[in-house]
């Protein structure tokens, strides 16, 4: 066991510290501002050229094929320069590796990896949220191409998307589980609308919802079988679940630093209700780095995580409202001479308990799947 | 970066769950039986583990952090009523001396908040002195100022009548007790030392936490699927499956954090090692607590019948979450860790 680098590894942090010095945006915390939203194309596709994106996946794809564990080297010397996130869409890369056709790959996932093209993901509506199987957007086949009506919502990154991997409805004769497909559809058409969603800190740049009237994909662009649909979302939704694809944990390692720096400040102002709200998001956001750690090394044994990422996903959950709090009892939402920075990043991180599956889902599948506790 | 255990490292975790699932106590009840607890004893000689933190050849340990963490680990889990920790700790301070090691199970003797060693001057103890996880030690050590630094001495104790952990008996001795000093010491024990000690003193305590945890999980979990209540077993009601998920969660959060402070004992210099170890004492001792009452809850009125193995648990984590300082103290070193330039830590 070793936390330490290897010397490849040594000389690949060296490499990305030494380009932060001159390539760090110092965009503004994420989902604070539309100042991050402006910037996160040009930061990814930067990101990439420099090679310091997509690591771990394929060449053919665009990737480096490099262990998965690089992504945590990544993820420290970002927090610790203060850069952004690296952008998170791991858990598509994932849904179209294991589920697209070898030309599917071929067409979209080089341009999802290295930022020129912007994807959405399409899979709850207003009656499916926890209960995705119930959602009832059709597609119709009409020769060649598939005829997309429906209403999606809390769809991430809606305004700026290219593309959308929209879950359907293609049958509604099986059972609700069975009947479902997904496509990559374009999102520049006539038969899209996409309307932003302000979320609860006031950012509008983030959320959407989509209404589908008519809207048309090629056949050709259904990702796997007919029917494929719910296994295609279950393995999104089972890495949208893993820190270690979304690599959130650099963004609460550096706001977890920034807090610190804010309460140097004025230390004396803290008393001690606010300095332990802060050694707990600096401790939640450390234990989530070494719970990646912990979990990317697995992937050298092969492992590949399902029901695992749910208590991944409860960890992060946890590490980013510790976080949350910390922001608020040292940021000072309600204070006359404070902005609302921080107030704002502890309202978002109340949506970390509900996208990808709420905690509720989550401690569901840890019951059922991992402690195998009886289901009646 | 791979943290995965190494081969030598999960061979030794087996033996030490092959010897605790054999020897340590199943019910409540066992906890009297002595016979089973010497062969327990016994087991432990013979397998070496206490010497771990001996020298070997040079003046490096014979074996890491990790691998006494592993066992720390294990030995919780199954409620080991024999010393570990407090044998272990002595080990490595005579090994920072440079004295010989120990011929007789020994332990080290704190001061009665449990959080520091005892600094005995002018030859006796100046004041209260309990030394843990001391069944079978007629010892422990405790420091005496020497030049800059510090030199060990010992000091008799006799078994004290402190009942949280049902399976660490403690020992003390009075204030006045007489100390000597031990042979055999080439070296002075610097603060460096002290931090590196403690370091390893809150990783191994946060790593016999995961193991009480585990435990806990596991008894809950058995009971709660055999246990029927409205005509079906109690695990299948969402109430109680979102209460042991979330303890699962809190384990597993803490298995990754104390894990990389076992590894920092030995590979982070003494400074690093403290703050990894105090982030880890301070997420364990939160999550331990919490999930030794959730396996009280999880048992109901059974739960809180002295028969019941799930106090047995809580209350070894008691012992472990105060020893070298809890949840307060270590996020008090944790923001001086961080750079937090504020006095006093918490206050």
């Amino acid at each position: 066991m070793d936390f330490g680098d290897s010397p490849d590894e040594r000389a690949f942090r060296l490499r990305l510290r030494a380009w932060l010095v001159e390539n760090n945006p110092h965009l503004p915390a994420s989902s604070t501002s539309d100042a991050y939203w402006d910037g996160v194309a040009a930061w990814h596709h930067a990101l990439y050229e420099a090679g310091f994106f997509g690591l771990s996946w394929p060449k053919e794809v665009g990737g480096q094929g490099l262990a998965s564990i690089y992504d945590v080297i990544v993820d420290e010397e970002l927090a610790a320069d203060g850069a952004p996130p690296r952008p998170s869409v791991g858990y598509l890369v994932q849904g179209m590796l294991r589920h697209g056709s070898e030309e599917l790959q071929r067409r979209f996932l080089p341009g999802l990896v290295d930022g020129t093209e912007r994807w959405c993901q399409g899979f709850s509506e207003p009656d499916a949220g926890s209960d995705l199987a119930s959602l009832r957007t059709r597609a119709v086949k009409d020769r060649d191409e598939y005829v997309i009506s429906g209403h999606k919502v809390w769809t991430s990154y809606s305004d700026a998307a290219d593309w959308c991997l929209v879950l359907t409805r293609t049958d509604t004769e099986v059972a609700k589980h069975k009947g479902l497909s997904a496509f990559i559809v374009p999102m520049d058409q006539p038969g899209i609308e996409q309307r932003p969603l302000p979320m609860i800190n006031g950012t509008t740049r983030e959320f959407g919802e989509v209404l589908f009237d008519g809207a048309r994909v090629p056949a050709a662009n259904m990702v796997g079988e007919p029917g494929e649909g719910w296994a295609l979302a279950m393995t999104i939704v089972s890495h949208e679940r893993e820190p270690g694809e979304l690599g959130f944990m650099a963004r609460y390692k550096k706001l977890a630093k920034e807090l610190v720096a804010l309460a140097n400040k004025e230390p004396d102002r803290y008393g001690p209700e606010q300095r332990r709200d802060l050694a707990w998001a600096v401790v939640e956001a450390e234990m989530l780095r070494l719970h990646v750690c912990r979990r990317l090394s697995e992937r050298y044994d092969g492992l590949t995580h399902g029901s695992e990422g749910s208590v991944d996903k409860l960890l992060m959950t946890y590490a980013e409202q510790a976080v949350g709090h910390a922001s608020l009892a040292i940021g000072g939402s309600t204070r006359a001479d404070a902005d609302d920075t921080w107030l704002k990043v502890y309202l978002y991180s109340r949506a970390q308990s509900v996208m990808g599956g709420t905690s509720q889902i989550q401690r569901n599948l840890i019951a059922t799947r991992l402690l195998e506790l009886p289901t009646s | 970066m791979d943290v995965r255990l190494s081969s030598d490292q999960q061979a030794v975790r087996d033996s030490a769950t092959q010897v605790v699932d054999r020897l340590g106590p199943r019910t409540v009840g066992q906890l009297d039986d002595r016979e089973r607890s010497d062969r327990l004893d016994a087991a432990v000689a013979s397998s070496g583990w206490r010497e771990l933190r001996d020298a070997d050849d040079g003046d490096a340990p014979l074996a890491s952090g990790v691998e006494v963490a592993l066992i720390a680990e294990e030995l919780a889990r199954g409620l080991a009523d024999a010393p570990f920790t407090g044998p272990t700790l002595a080990a490595e301070l005579r090994r920072r001396t440079g004295a010989p090691a120990a011929t007789a199970t020994e332990t080290v003797g704190l001061t009665p908040t449990l959080s520091e060693l005892t600094v005995a001057v002018d030859g006796a103890l100046g004041s209260e002195l309990v030394a843990v996880d001391a069944d079978r030690s007629p010892s422990a050590l405790v420091l005496v100022p020497a030049g800059e630094g510090h030199a060990l001495a010992e000091v008799a104790v006799r078994p004290l009548d402190l009942r949280a952990d049902l399976t660490r008996p403690a020992a003390g001795a009075a204030a006045g007790t007489v100390v000597r000093k031990l042979d055999g010491q080439v070296r002075a024990l610097t603060a460096d030392d002290l931090d590196a000690w403690t370091a390893l003193g809150l990783a191994l305590t946060s790593a016999d936490l995961v193991g009480a945890m585990r435990g806990a999980i596991d008894l809950a979990v058995e009971y709660a699927g055999g246990r029927q209540q409205f005509g079906r077993p109690i695990g299948s009601f969402q109430a109680v499956q979102h209460l042991l998920a979330d303890a699962l969660v809190l384990m597993e959060g803490s298995r990754s954090i104390a894990r990389h402070a076992a590894w920092a004992v030995d590979a982070l210099p003494p400074s690093g090692a403290v703050e990894a170890a105090a982030m880890a004492k301070a997420y364990c001792a939160r999550a331990a607590r919490t999930v030794g009452e959730i396996s009280i809850q999880v048992h109901g009125g059974i739960g809180n019948t002295w028969e019941c193995l799930a106090h047995v648990y809580l209350r070894r984590a008691l012992l472990s979450i105060d020893l070298f300082g809890g949840v307060d103290a270590s996020l008090t070193r944790v923001l001086e860790g961080a750079g937090f330039g504020g006095d006093h830590g918490l206050r």
